[in-house]
């Protein structure tokens, strides 16, 4: 029996308690990867054990208690993953941050933390720190990890972390290890492990409140789902600050032993991620989208004969790939023709995108678009879909194995229990349920009840298959002023799924029609222009031009005759569309930090072009201020052009399809 | 038991240090006159360059600037005057003597090789520090292949030092302006420079790529304690980053300071700033 499946009496209930395991049990298995000045370099679970020991013992002579919160700003380092436990060691509580957040946004979750303590990545991060100082009362130190242009900072209370290691590796030669041993040991599983901010599509970030138990298990379960063990490897390039990073890269990793590989710097995750080839992945669907519009546009640009090749192989693959991967029955000569086509084109395409390795790959946080998710699965990648949460340690639902829908979010995961409310909203009980929300008792309430079943907020059901199906966010399924149900996400996801659409907002409860915004895809479209000797100066020229416009009402009919087609929608088709002037960017706050869409927000901010959508008028000037990265703000103008739909009577649709 | 905490505030130094204290005369040029023909391009300016500071020389186009530059690294050879580089009085010198002296410059237009990788161009910089000749390096085994990975250590310090790791293999000509320049100037720190000269970084970029290689410098300044003199038009980043201006205008010095100083020398704001009398 593999002794990751220890599970009994002397468990280990905390991460650190199974940070000691696994450098006993894995010694010298490779448990951290980092590539760094061009190469990739590794830590053993026994070094990790040692780092993680010294920078622990460090930060305790540099006065962490337990109960200290410490926030943890950056991105995917080796050394800001070993500061959770090196600090859930002493008993402290981590808090990782969104790296890219503005001051403003930082210091609200800091404060209401009330951290004592920093770990920062580099100047940067660092800099914001230090700005915020007068607001934080109870910061007590900052850490750092790049030195760089940090030389004549004041270092009274600023550390590397190289120095606290240090710091620490003396303490542990002078005094040895044993206290620390003991502190590890006496953690429990229902100690508080990690607080993590929810990105708030709606007001104030929340802390959610996870013990050990929530994480340990649910990590568990989800490994033994999918199979994960020792043997398996993982890229680290989400924010450390949202839940699946936190429970794919740290937690599982952890509790199965396997290793976690950090890029060299985000521009690199692509290569990084050929290098590596992970055997597990996990991405938003954008990543996937990126993806795929990546391919798309450099086979636009491929040698005829290459293009014919691909063309007709991944034809071949949308026909049987799924069933092959399915493992239903298929014929002995398409099996043939599959794997003539896996030598020429989908092994070369896998590894162009890394996928060499992968055995399981999530999608989650939105809906994929289907045609996106089984281009995928047509190549023998075994991609799911998966629905979670922060409030959940993630696993709510998730696909198991060779029953993948693209339109569903999977069984529930082990060990939890759902249930549909009547008002359509998913619920759900699971040892992975949240503590609650960090001094917000009233919050905690309203969303989780006694007897610990929590409020998704999402409205779905279960289909004839016992799969679960999420239609949209509870609040957001409205309807028309004539009754028809109006669900914006399934009308957005559809008009995603063109490489060309990089985002939709749809509008439409009370209101009389269907009217949606678009954002182009610069990079699909981008090279559209260059093909056809379009030339543009902005962003914004491109997106105004008359043959992207052309191009939109294309796609815009297309999603129409589709929903003209399924009953249940028929009655919100689009009836007339614009094309924004300035891409949605979460540092206007138009998208959370995992960009996702805040809906609120947009229709407050674009308040005038969405009545224009509605008083009939064909164009509008419209003035907008945008917010750079370093906090300054600037003006954008632009005319704006509405576009007037045909809508497609219903009952007509079959027959002009059949044509 | 207390623990004390201990910083590494250590420098790494690029070159060996050559024993002139920061603060010290690294450079001096006295009585410089250059003329093409009868074109006098400068005539009879002197001034210093301190160890460790930012030295900026600003004026008006055709002031001289860049061949000031030019002079200072060997390419022309001025009629008259005294160079002294590292207490050392120059004779006439080649400019790739003055490489080897340990002077690296950027260019006003990039002169990248278009077709190499960025790490290729790096690594060209790193060419005057070659310790074998070129029969060892053809042969490519043994004492040169290990000097090659040194180089490599060196260059990958430097790229990441630039940031600019995501480009390492790709072509210099494909690259953005910006990137093209601070793969420039990664390849003047490849030959461990102890005076770098820049050539008016920042032309042509816009504010965010401004402020990148604004950061830049000063963390190469710091970092390495590498001595800088650059020419620079916006005079923003020039105020902000330098410690010393000095100002020239038609071949001749009109002012020499710290910012502060030249910023309000009337002589100075009439010839370039162009901030009209009280």
């Amino acid at each position: 029996m593999p002794s990751s499946d220890r599970t009994g009496a002397h468990a280990p209930e905390t991460f650190p308690q199974y940070l000691l395991l696994n450098a006993e049990r894995f010694t010298t298995r490779t448990a951290m990867r980092h590539k760094d000045h061009g190469i990739w370099k590794s830590w053993t679970w026994a070094d990790l054990a040692n780092e993680i020991r010294a920078f622990s013992m460090g930060l305790k002579a540099i006065g962490l208690k337990a109960g200290d919160k410490v926030a943890i700003v950056g991105q995917n380092r080796p050394r800001l993953y070993w500061s959770f436990a090196a600090v859930q060691a002493l008993g402290g509580i981590p808090i990782p941050v969104y790296a890219d957040s503005v001051a403003e946004e930082m210091v609200y979750v800091l404060n209401h933390a009330g951290v004592r303590f920093a770990v920062c990545q580099d100047q940067e991060q660092v800099d914001k720190v230090l700005s915020m100082t007068d607001d934080l009362k109870d910061l007590h130190k900052v850490v750092y990890d790049e030195p760089r242009g940090m030389r004549d900072y004041d270092h009274t209370n600023l550390h590397s972390i190289d120095a606290i290691q240090n710091a620490g590796r003396e303490l542990l030669a002078a005094e040895g290890d044993a206290e620390w041993n003991r502190n590890v040991v006496a953690g429990k599983g229902d100690d508080i492990a990690v607080m993590l901010y929810t990105s708030g599509t709606t007001g104030k970030p929340k802390g959610v409140m996870l013990s050990y138990d929530n994480l340990v298990i649910s990590a568990r379960n989800g490994n033994s789902f999918d199979h994960l063990t020792e043997n398996d490897t993982i890229l680290a390039y989400l924010p450390l600050a949202w839940v699946g990073d936190h429970v794919f890269t740290y937690a599982q990793a952890y509790v199965a032993g396997y290793c976690v590989c950090c890029p060299e710097s985000p521009e690199t995750v692509n290569s990084d991620r050929r290098e590596i080839a992970p055997s597990y992945f996990f991405a938003p669907p954008r990543v996937f989208e990126t993806m795929l519009t990546a391919v798309i546009v450099r086979m636009e640009d491929a040698s005829p004969l290459k293009k014919r090749m691909f063309d007709y192989f991944m034809e071949h693959a949308r026909r049987v790939g799924e069933p092959i991967l399915n493992g239903e029955k298929v014929a002995l000569w398409d099996r043939t023709k599959y794997w003539i086509g896996e030598l020429l084109v989908y092994g070369p395409l896998k590894n162009r995108m890394g996928f060499s390795r992968m055995r399981v790959g999530y999608t989650a946080g939105e809906a994929i678009g289907p045609e996106i998710f089984r281009f995928y699965r047509s190549l023998g990648l075994n991609l799911k879909q998966l629905y979670g949460q922060t409030e959940a340690s993630v696993y709510i639902s998730a696909q198991p194995d060779g029953e993948i829908r693209a339109d569903t979010v999977g069984r529930p995961s082990p060990g939890v229990e759902i249930r549909i409310e009547e008002s359509g909203e998913v619920m759900y009980r699971s040892p992975g349920v949240f503590v609650g929300y960090y001094l917000n008792d009233e919050a905690t309430r309203s969303t989780k009840t006694n007897d610990n079943w929590v409020h998704t907020g999402d409205a779905g059901f279960f289909d004839h298959e016992g799969h679960l199906r999420i239609i949209d966010r509870a609040k957001d399924v409205g309807k028309l002023n004539d009754g028809s149900l109006f669900a914006p996400k399934y009308i957005e996801n559809k008009l995603k799924f063109f490489p060309n659409v990089k985002e939709a907002v749809a509008f439409g409860d009370g209101r009389d029609f269907c009217a949606v915004f678009l954002n182009i895809d610069l990079t699909a479209l981008g090279s559209w222009a260059e093909r056809n000797n379009i030339s543009y100066a902005s962003y914004q020229e491109l997106a105004q031009h008359p043959r992207v416009y052309a191009m939109m009402e294309e796609h815009v009919a297309q999603v129409n005759r589709d929903l003209a087609n399924e009953e249940m929608v028929a009655g919100s088709q689009i009836a007339r569309f614009l094309v924004l002037h300035k891409e949605l960017d979460a540092d206007d706050g138009e998208l959370t930090r995992t960009q996702k869409v805040r809906r609120s927000f947009i229709a407050e901010r674009y308040a005038p072009l969405i009545e224009a959508l509605y008083d009939g008028s064909k164009e509008k000037y419209v003035e907008t201020e945008v917010t750079f990265e370093d906090g300054r703000k600037g003006k954008i103008t632009a005319t704006v052009e509405i576009r007037d739909m045909e809508l497609i009577p219903v009952n007509s649709a079959h027959k002009e399809a059949a044509e | 038991m207390n623990v004390h905490i201990r910083e590494d505030m250590s420098r790494h130094t690029l070159r060996a240090d050559d024993g002139i204290a920061t603060g010290g005369d690294l450079l001096k040029v006295d009585n410089i006159s250059l003329s093409f023909g009868g074109v006098k391009a400068i005539s009879d300016i002197s001034f210093d360059v301190r160890k460790g500071e930012i030295r900026a020389i600003i004026g008006p186009n055709g002031a001289g600037k860049t061949s000031m530059l030019n002079v200072i690294n060997g390419f022309y050879h001025p009629q008259e005057g005294v160079i002294t580089f590292r207490g050392k009085t120059r004779s006439r010198m080649r400019p790739h003597e003055a490489a080897r002296q340990g002077i690296a410059r950027t260019f006003q237009n990039i002169a990248l090789f278009k077709g190499m990788s960025t790490l290729d161009n790096i690594m060209t910089g790193r060419i005057t520090l070659q310790k074998r000749n070129m029969f060892w390096h053809g042969l490519w085994a043994g004492p040169a292949e290990r000097e090659e990975i040194e180089h490599r250590e060196a260059v990958e310090g430097i790229i990441d030092f630039l940031e600019i790791e995501h480009i390492r293999k790709t072509p210099v000509g494909s690259l953005p302006y910006g990137l093209q320049k601070r793969v420039e100037l990664g390849r003047a720190l490849a030959a461990e420079p102890a005076l770098l000269l820049l050539d008016e970084p920042m032309a042509g970029m816009n504010l965010e790529e401004k402020e990148d290689m604004s950061r830049f410098i000063l963390d190469v300044n710091q970092q390495f304690g590498t001595t800088i003199a650059l020419i620079e038009h916006d005079m923003g980043v020039v105020m902000d980053l330098s410690d010393r201006v000095v100002v020239l205008d038609y071949g001749r010095k009109i002012g020499d300071g710290p910012p502060d100083e030249v910023r309000n020398n009337q002589d100075v704001i009439d010839a370039y700033l162009g901030v009209p009398h009280e």
